[in-house]
Parts: C-alpha cells; structure tokens; sequence
C-alpha cells in the first residue's frame, strides 16, 4: 500500500496558514480588502492572459530568464562543491524584488486601483515598487525608515527619479518595521484606491503566498536550467533571508525534491549571543506582527525589539511565515552570517568574480564558503545572488575604513 | 461582581435616554502613577465606561497621538501585568465602572490567553478589544475570554459591507465598536449624517449596544454622534493633552484630563435633549 504523499509546496491551507503560521491577523477595516485581493489573486491565476502578459513583462521589461553561472574560480579558491549563482541581480532594477513587484502591479490594475503604496528597507523594493509605478502610469508612495534613508541615499534619489514620493518613517527603529507599520497606516485610511505591494514573503494571506508565487520564476528557472546544465538536481541551495522572499523564490519548486539541502541564512549582524542581529528564527519566539504569526524577535512581554544588520534589506524583527513553518518541520535548515562575514562574502565576490553583490547575498556567499569546502567536487551548489552591491558601496566603504 | 458591568451600565444609560461617554487613555501613559490618578478621577468626571490601551511597540492602527502614548508608557516601564495590577487598585474603590482593555494581540499571547483571561478577570476587566484579531484568528483568544465570562468587543468599520457584517457579529458580544473613518486613531472625524447612517444599518443587524469612535476630537463632534448612537469614544483627544502635558512637564495632569472628560460627558449626556429642544 502506498502513503499518501503529501507535498510541502501545497500551503498555506484556505485561511492562510502554513501550519501554527501565517494567518490575517490584521484591522477589521482592513478585512473586507484582503478578502478581495485573495479573491482576484485566485482569478488571476487561472487566467491565461494574466500570466501571459506577466510572462512578457519577465522577459522583455525584466530581462528575464536570469543566467544561471558557474563560478570558476569561486569554486576553486573554495576548493569543495561546484559553485552555480543565480543571476537576479542582472535583473532590471537589480535585484529579485521587480519579479514580485510586476504581479503585484498586474493584480492592482485588475482590481481597479489607481495609487501604489510600499515600504522598503534596503531601497530594492522601493525602487522595484517605484519602476512598476512608472510603467504603468500609477502614483506610487514608498515608505523608508528615516535610518534607512541614511544608509541607502542612492535608492532613495532612484525612486524620486522614478517620480515616487519618498516618506521618511520617524517612529519606533526608524527601519523596515516602523515602515511596514506607516504603510499599513496609509493602508486602512486610502482602502478606496490604494494597491499595498508588499515588498517580501510575509504580511496577511494572501501577500505570503501571492509574493512566494511570484518569486518561484527563480526556482522554476534554476530546476531547469541545472538539468540542462548538469543533467541533474543540486545537492544545496543557499539563500539569504531578510523576510524570506528570494529564499523562497529559489527553494519552493524543490521543496519536494527530498534530496536536495536547502539552507537560508538570517542575518546575526554582530553575533547571536549578543542583541544586535536579525535572526528572528535562531533568536526569536512565535508571535503576531504585521498581519501575520510568525516567528519574532521579542521580549517576555511580547514587545518586538529592534534588528541589526549591516544589510538594510535583512534588517527585520520578524520572517515571513512559511520559512517559520518550514523550519519548524525542519524541512529547510536555517544558518545564520553576521556582518563580518557578509562583509568577507562580499569581497570574495568581488575578488574571485569581478560580480559586485548586494549586502544582503553576500550573507549567502558567507555560507557558501563555509558549507562548500565541507563537500565534493562532484557536489552542486545553487546560490541566490538576489542583488547587486552598488546601493551598498557607500556601507561597505564605511565598514571598512574607507573615506570617498 | 455578578451581574455583567457592560449590560448594567448600557441599560442604565438606555434607561435615562442618553448616550454614554467611553474614554481611552493608554495604561502608564506618561507613567503608571499618575495613569492610576488618571484612572481614579475618569468616573467622576463622567466617563461612564472605560476603555485602556495595553502598550505596544508597533501599534498599526494608530495614529501619532496614540503611538507616542504607548511609546511614553513602555519608556516608563509599563508590562501588562502592571496594567491588570492598576485595575486591581481601581476596582478597590468602583466595581461600577465597566472596563475594556484595548490592544494589539502580540503582548497578549506572550502572556498566554488562558493565563491572560484568568488574571484580566482576577483584576475586574470586563472584555477587551484586539484591534489584529479579526474573526478569524479570534480562536486562539475567544475560549478563553469566554469561560472567563469577558467580552471580547467586536469593530464594524465603513468597509464592513453586507457581506462581512455576519462575520462581525457572529459571536459578538458586550458592545459593537462602529469605526467612524477608514483609518488610524486621531484621523479627521466623520460626517455625522454618515455615522447616523452607518448606526441604523448596525441597529438593524444586532442588538448590542453601538459606541461609535475615531475621529471624535470635541465636545460639539461628541453630542453630534451622541444623538444617534448608544456610546461615544474619545480616545486621541484624550492621549494628545496627556503628551502635551507631560512635556510641560505639569504636575496636574489627572486634573487637566478630568476637566477635558467632564466637557465630554455635559456635551455627550445631554444631546438628545439638546436635539429635542
Ligand atoms: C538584494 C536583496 N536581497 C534580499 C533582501 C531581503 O528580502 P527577502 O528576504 O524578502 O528576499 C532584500 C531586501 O531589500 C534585497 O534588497
């Protein structure tokens, strides 16, 4: 008699949850939108023209599909398994987030709405935000943390060249949270004509499950790409977590691929064993933030305390909840990088490959040259470089002594 | 305490033909002491239920009066086992005044709902309102409250249509809270032709009382809502004076909130007769 098998791609159940995780925890007023959004989002995949004219936006405005690279000489100066990156950061506007942000426009304008709203951390989903606002003719506010605004000024002038209006968030950590928060304060007061594009894998149902859906291209490009390549299935996949979008991108479509390691890294920004990191799921306990439960970094009273890490776009209390599920049945394994590393991570890179990668996959990278060392040569590693590193020169420049 | 505090004071108000003034003030906020001094005076001044926030550091549904108050309050180093302690003292001396804790649902469950709803019950709390708990997550919290005999308070909003009211009712209980404006606490206040409106349609739909909140700043904006619905919140107006009286640094803060609830409650009490005349 055979078992049934049930597949890990098949979450969240009908109300969103990836087992304890996921949900809608938010404001009755915003109940009724989330329910429609949930409702067209299901129409729109069914629908062939939708996913026809997102399909055309990925290849032609995106640039899509993305290389998948064999890193030579990364792979022998780490001496162990072979080393592929996939290549999002070649993407238009640098980064994964504009593969998310392309559906999420789509869904907007099929549901009628005529102004965008975001909130960003490292600037990436902003400027993705802020490019798909441009094309497709829509008036777009994109909330940043007032810190933030400091660490990423390039983005910052990017998205009011791209004609946004850019909201400096004062309240709480002045980072990704407090935006989070203003965005969804914007939210229930403009519910007549506002589309929120959230900009990771987390929030109420359906965004964690709408936002993975758009992000998977990566993983379903990677899987077939790899058995071009190499005729078979990677041995590991590494990625970096900020809320979880490009891991999830990269790791759904082989989920089920039973051999095949799969491995995210938070961000430990000055170490685990002190209060300055990021790792919401090595540090933190389960909780109720920004719609969603998941796991977070709290206090015994259920306060959320403040992330640290060098990446802005990793610098998030919490984690969107299907990698909280995930590691909870330990189906993915989570690592985690401090900046230090990532800072190591980023040089490589840049030394072994002539690619200049973001802060936030150099988190990856860091992992990469710890883990790949460990393995074969006839092993296969697939790394998501998610980001190129050109917002983060200045931050780098800083953290290494340099002046400009 | 027996008999339920929210239907006693409801139906003593429905009773005299006027409508009941709900106060919001946030639990340590600027600090515990003078929030316990607040608290003492509110019924006196003529709040006749109250409402209390239970601090958090994320609190999306508010606007910046309400964020700096619970910002002040966690500075000043208030837990929610200090909250459930004020209401402990304040029951010592009214076992009267119904009181509603108001808050995000984090705080809550790292407390523990079992343990949440046995000690909130212990101190004299008579429900609460979880403004991120939606129907559909209120699992977790609502067995609970309920073999607690506590409240858990329900929002309707201008976005409640037909097709969501059931949902918003189904399981109801103490009071409904009508949101007058799709969005954040202290937004600008509604039409008051809108919020009449808004109050038949829930009139028709349920027989719990109706308080109507958000955007309800003045003792005019007050008696205007106060005509038509069965409670009036006031809840930024509030917290705005405690800030701007906590950074003069005063001295006679409890005071200064009593005089400003007692404007309230002469404009909120006496509506419908003013309307009549
Ligand atoms: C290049 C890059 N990678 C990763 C992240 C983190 O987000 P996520 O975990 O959703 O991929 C960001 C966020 O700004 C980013 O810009």
């Amino acid at each position: 008699m055979n078992a049934p098998t049930t597949s890990l791609r098949a979450g969240p159940d009908a109300n969103g949850h990836f087992g304890q995780f996921g949900g809608r925890y938010v404001a009755e007023t915003l109940m009724p939108l989330i329910l429609d959004l949930e409702k067209a989002y299901t129409e729109a995949k069914a629908d062939p023209a939708f996913h026809a004219e997102l399909d055309d936006l990925l290849k032609h405005y995106v640039g899509r599909p993305s290389p998948l690279y064999f890193a030579e000489r990364l792979t022998a100066e780490l001496g162990g398994a072979k080393v592929y990156l996939k290549r999002d950061e070649l993407n238009h506007t640098g980064a994964h987030k504009i593969n998310n942000c392309i559906g999420q426009i789509l869904l907007a304008r099929r549901m009628g709405k005529t102004r965008i709203i975001a909130e960003t951390g490292a600037g990436q989903h902003g400027v993705a935000t802020a490019t798909v606002a441009a094309r497709f003719g829509l008036p777009c506010t994109i909330y940043m943390g007032a810190r933030d605004i400091e660490r990423q000024a390039p983005n910052v002038f990017r998205m009011k060249l791209l004609g946004a209006e850019v909201k400096a968030v004062e309240s709480g950590s002045r980072t990704l949270k407090d935006a989070m928060n203003e965005a969804l304060r914007d939210w229930v007061t403009n519910v007549h004509d506002t589309f929120y594009i959230i900009g990771t894998a987390a929030g109420p149902h359906p965004y964690p499950e709408l936002v993975r859906d758009f992000q998977t291209v990566i993983g379903k490009e990677a899987r077939a790409q790899i058995l071009e390549r190499e005729g078979r299935l990677p041995d590991l996949l590494v990625a970096s977590i900020g809320g979880g979008s490009n891991a999830i991108g990269l790791f759904h479509p082989f989920l089920d691929d039973d051999g095949v390691r799969i491995v995210g890294i938070e961000a430990s920004g000055k170490g685990l064993d002190t209060h300055e990191h990021a790792a919401s799921l090595a540090g933190g306990r389960a909780g109720v933030l920004h719609g969603n439960k998941t796991m977070l970094l709290q206090d015994e009273d259920g306060q959320i305390t403040e992330a640290h890490s060098i990446s802005a776009g990793l610098d998030y209390p919490g984690i969107g909840p299907e990698h909280a599920w995930l590691h909870a049945i330990g189906r993915v394994e989570y690592q985690s990088a401090t900046d230090s590393d990532a800072l190591e991570g980023f040089k490589l890179l840049c030394r072994t490959e002539g690619i200049i990668p973001a802060l936030e996959p150099s988190h990856a990278l860091a992992a990469v040259a710890r883990i790949a060392p460990t393995m074969g040569k006839d092993q296969i590693i697939i790394a998501n470089l998610c980001g190129r590193g050109d917002k983060d020169i200045f931050t780098v420049a800083a953290a290494l002594g340099v002046v400009m | 305490m027996s008999a339920d505090r929210l239907s006693a004071r409801f139906a003593a108000c429905a009773a005299a033909n006027r409508a009941a003034l709900v106060t919001f003030v946030t639990a340590g906020d600027p600090d515990l002491a003078t929030s316990a001094e607040i608290l003492a005076a509110l019924p006196a001044a003529g709040a006749d239920v109250i409402e209390i926030g239970m601090p958090f550091t994320d609190p999306m549904a508010d606007g910046p009066a309400i964020q700096r108050g619970n910002l002040r309050s966690l500075a000043a180093g208030t837990t929610l086992r200090k909250v459930l302690a004020m209401v402990r003292d304040f029951r010592a001396s009214d076992d009267a005044t119904p009181i509603v804790l108001m808050g995000y649902f984090n705080p809550i469950l790292a407390f523990g709902p079992e343990r949440f709803a046995t000690e909130a019950k212990a101190a004299g709390i008579d429900g609460c309102i979880v403004v991120d708990l939606p129907p559909e997550e209120a699992g977790e919290l609502v067995p609970a409250l309920t073999s607690h005999g506590l409240h858990l308070v329900r929002l309707a909003t201008p976005t409640s249509d037909a097709q969501r009211l059931p949902a918003v009712l189904s399981g109801a209980s103490g009071f409904l809270y009508y949101v007058a404006v799709a969005g954040v606490t202290g937004a600008n206040s509604a039409a008051a032709t809108d919020v009449a409106t808004a109050v038949a349609r829930l009139k028709a739909a349920t027989d719990l009382p109706i308080a109507v909140g958000f955007g309800v700043r003045t003792p005019e904006q007050a008696a205007a809502i106060a005509a038509h619905a069965d409670a009036v919140v006031v809840g930024s107006a509030i917290v705005d004076a405690i800030g701007a009286a906590a950074e003069e640094r005063a001295n006679d803060i409890p005071a200064r909130v009593s005089a400003q609830v007692a404007a309230l409650a002469r404009a909120v009490h006496n509506a419908r007769q003013e309307k009549a005349a």
